[in-house]
């Protein structure tokens, strides 16, 4: 275990590690993304209070559950880049951001369309929504935070600083229909208890939630890939693989 | 399949222009997500390539003229 985080530090062995990788999660991705859709679009059944325009959730969950998830990757990496200083912390940051405010940019966006036929409104300045609204700042503060910056170090100080910061969200958005009264339905998945969806509804979204944890995977792993290709451009490691091509 | 036509895909019982909707305004940013990534590192791929190449060849011709 110790080997492979103290591994991951190293961009050489990152980079060769991630090519091999991305290759066929890349693939699988858009497998999992497509059946995932197709099953949620054309097989399951309506629901019987909301009819058809459930389907959003096959997009609308996924997308918020992994962009929560996320910020932990980024928050881990951001008191990685803190403590030990290491240069890959201060990579993974800085690739995520971006995935992550797209992501909770596609969970807001799906989430109003949802809204509309459902409680009649675009958009309310409820707890869950507020508190989404909020994550996708951070997210962009990151990236804006990570571009004010001409020296890169203590521009990966400051996001690590602004990302730890912002982790007293996360709870927050998740506490957030139980503690206030909100038009947001409370979570219809359970890891204890029975979960109040049907399982011909259930499954694909699983799935969908699985894709999307894919499609985060690799889109930061590429981000990353593209990062370590410039800041190690004048690297020996880089200028052989490059010529090995 | 749930639907029995196409137009019933669509329409979705009046729902069909929110789902769709919802359904191309996910696909557009993922499609950005992936190809913004690849298209930066290919262009820094291209970037070291043609970098190497030239060192190379100024490393081959003040050879060349050492050797003279």
């Amino acid at each position: 275990m110790w080997t492979i985080i103290h591994k991951m530090g190293s961009p050489p062995w990152f980079f060769r590690f991630s090519g091999g990788l991305v290759k066929w999660l890349l693939p699988l991705t858009v497998c999992l993304l497509l059946v995932g859709a197709v099953w949620g679009l054309l097989i399951a059944p309506p629901d019987f209070r909301q009819g058809n325009s459930y389907r959003i959730i096959y997009i609308h969950v996924p997308s918020a559950v992994v962009a929560l998830a996320g910020y932990y990757v980024m928050a881990f990496a951001g008191a990685v880049s803190l403590v030990w200083r290491i240069k890959m912390a201060d990579v993974t940051m800085r690739a995520v951001a971006p995935v992550g405010a797209a992501l909770t940019a596609i969970a807001l966006v799906t989430g109003a369309i949802w809204g509309k036929p459902t409680w009649g409104t675009w958009w309310v300045w409820d707890a869950r929504i507020t508190s989404m609204l909020i994550l996708l700042f951070l997210y962009l503060g990151v990236v804006a935070l990570f571009e004010a910056y001409e020296n890169k170090s203590a521009a990966a100080r400051a996001c690590a600083v602004l990302t730890l910061v912002g982790t007293v969200n996360i709870p927050i958005i998740y506490k957030s229909v139980d503690w206030w009264y909100s038009l947001h339905q409370p979570a219809s998945i359970k890891f204890t208890g029975e979960s109040a969806i049907d399982p011909s509804m259930l499954y694909p979204l699983l799935l969908m939630i699985g894709a999307f944890y894919c499609l985060f995977a690799v889109t930061v792993l590429l981000n990353m890939r593209a990062e370590l290709a410039w800041n190690h451009r004048d690297a020996s490691w880089l200028k052989q693989l490059v010529q090995g091509t | 399949m749930y639907f029995e036509s196409l137009a019933a895909l669509w329409d979705m019982d009046g729902h069909g222009i929110y789902v769709w909707l919802a359904y191309l305004l996910t696909l557009c940013p993922i499609i950005v997500m992936v190809w913004l990534p690849i298209k930066r590192f290919r262009q820094h791929w291209r970037w070291i390539e043609a970098e190497s190449r030239r060192s190379g060849i100024d490393v081959g011709g003040a050879a060349g003229e050492s050797a003279r």
